[in-house]
């Protein structure tokens, strides 16, 4: 996709381009994906690492998936980036920044950036993870950003809960749902703005924040400086970034990011037969168990005998309560030992030692959640391509 | 010395201000290099898609049995859903080309 000509191979042209402070376009080098079409520029942004680029107008990359093994935490400098449409508040002056507070409210707000810094903080480590990440592995393919697992990260994010800010305003009886939009917009006024709805029960739940600092630092530019709503457990697409108004109403917001866009199936699992439209939807909402194995990449070759395989899991809120690892492609399963717990909405480190024999083999990894939720062994399948959580199989060759 | 008073001043009024003195961000994105392939039809493709998406939302889409249907619904989905302004005349030259280069 990239002109070969226009690449700047290798670090050394890279390192030489980025003292020269240029703005050109730095493709360090390619990688490619494990589907069809998969082949991605590495992008470098101001403020972030070298990531695994998909588009670049609105400017959108996923996390080199290798990071996930470094902590629980992704560092800011490596969390993925995912916008709509392209016009994004690229001058915006966070002097001048207010988030408006409006709708079926008895006292609407106007609050400054500093308004905001000043009420009482709280903090949350919480995943954040695009509705879409791991779409390229849908089977059959469907259209949209084609990611592979690296649409996701987790952060400990400080901001003031929703809840304070619209009692401060007051919220009037009849009210049914709270609507959030970002300084981003279109670039036709044709195209829908970016808009984003919760019922007001969740909006006060206390833990829904509005968050301005992301692991100790304000939030990068892309990420949603200077202000994005954290919906912990919910699909980043209500993550709202560059948040200035909120607006409660009484009845069912029907914009098209909720009505049309962003539905799964409504089924029990979610899912319908591959290459079938669902008879219903319901908007996307919490995340499904996941869990990975990040110590070794698939197709590795490893030494035969003892290591430690380590990995991560996550659910929408119950809490990870077990990782189970096979090394024999699912016949037999053991418990991992946990790590630290930074809370029900965090990563989940885990790690077991393990003895490989010599050949090929097929690593497997499944979670379960405080409340029974569990990885299934086959995808799930919906026209969107949301929701993968099927068991992950890393395969390597031990000798 | 003023030196050095100017500099303590100029610390104090960064630690009290902290983050929130700040000039506009001024955030600036690598330039775009994605491209469109030569095919049939380009100026017309570049003309309506390149408006509002750079060239690689194209280029990153899996590779589909029917790549005319596929096309076909992503043309139709930009003109119903997000307003993209196509003349009736240009849809089927776009099918065309992406169907053909893509």
């Amino acid at each position: 996709m990239f002109d070969r000509r226009d690449l700047l191979k290798g670090a050394g042209l890279a390192a030489m381009a980025a003292t020269l402070n240029s703005t050109k376009a730095l493709a360090l080098d390619t990688v490619t994906l494990p589907f069809a079409n998969g082949e991605r520029p590495l992008v470098k942004y101001p403020q972030k690492r070298p990531m695994i680029g998909l588009t670049s107008r609105p400017p959108q990359f996923e996390t080199p998936f290798a990071i996930f093994n470094d902590g629980p935490i992704t560092p800011n400098n490596a969390f993925f980036v995912r916008y709509h449409l392209a016009d994004l508040p690229y001058n915006l002056d966070p002097d001048k920044f207010t988030l408006e507070v409006k709708g079926k409210v008895d006292k609407p707000l106007k609050l400054s950036l500093k308004d905001i810094r000043t009420m009482k903080a709280t903090e949350i480590v919480a995943v954040n993870q695009c509705s879409g990440n791991s779409r390229g592995f849908s089977e059959p393919r469907v259209a949209g950003g084609q990611l592979a697992n690296g649409a996701m990260g987790n952060a400990r994010w400080r901001g003031v809960p929703l809840k304070t800010v619209l009692d401060m305003a007051g919220v009037q009886a009849g009210a049914k749902q709270v609507v959030f939009g970002g300084m981003d917009g279109p670039v036709s006024d044709k195209t829908p703005d970016f808009t984003k709805a919760l019922d007001l029960a969740h909006a006060t739940d206390g833990e829904v924040m509005l968050a301005y600092g992301m692991n100790g630092e304000d939030l990068p530019f892309l990420n949603g400086f200077p202000l994005r709503l954290v919906v912990p457990g919910y699909y980043g697409t209500y993550w709202v970034k560059h948040l200035n108004e909120i607006t409660v109403i009484d009845s069912v917001y029907d914009g098209f990011w909720m009505k049309s866009a962003y539905r799964i199936p409504d089924t029990p699992d979610n899912s319908v037969e591959p290459g079938t439209t669902p008879k219903a939807t319901i908007p996307i909402n919490r995340f499904t168990i996941r869990s990975f194995i990040t110590s070794v990449t698939d197709g590795a070759r490893l030494k035969a005998g003892r290591t430690t395989l380590r990995g991560i899991a996550f659910d929408g809120g119950k809490g990870i309560k077990d990782v189970q690892v096979s090394t024999d492609g699912g016949k037999t399963w053991t418990s991992a030992r946990l790590g630290k717990d930074l809370g029900n909405y965090s990563f989940r480190e885990w790690k077991l030692p393990v003895k490989l024999a010599a050949g090929q083999l097929e690593l497997k990894v499944r979670a379960t959640s405080n409340s029974g939720e569990t990885q299934p062994d086959t995808p799930r399948w919906n026209p969107a391509g949301y929701l993968r959580n099927v068991v992950e199989t890393t395969r390597v060759t031990v000798a | 010395m003023q030196r050095t008073v100017l500099l303590a001043t100029m610390l104090a009024f960064v630690t009290v201000v902290g983050p929130t003195l700040a000039a506009p961000v001024n955030y600036k994105t690598p330039d775009e290099v994605a491209t469109f392939k030569p095919g049939p039809n380009l100026e017309v493709v570049q003309g309506n898609c390149a408006a509002c998406h750079s060239a690689d939302y194209i280029a990153t889409q899996p590779p589909m049995k029917d790549k005319k249907a596929f096309w076909q619904a992503e043309v139709t989905k930009m003109i119903k859903v997000y307003g993209a302004p196509i003349d009736d005349a240009d849809v089927g030259k776009i099918v065309d080309y992406l169907a053909a280069t893509y």
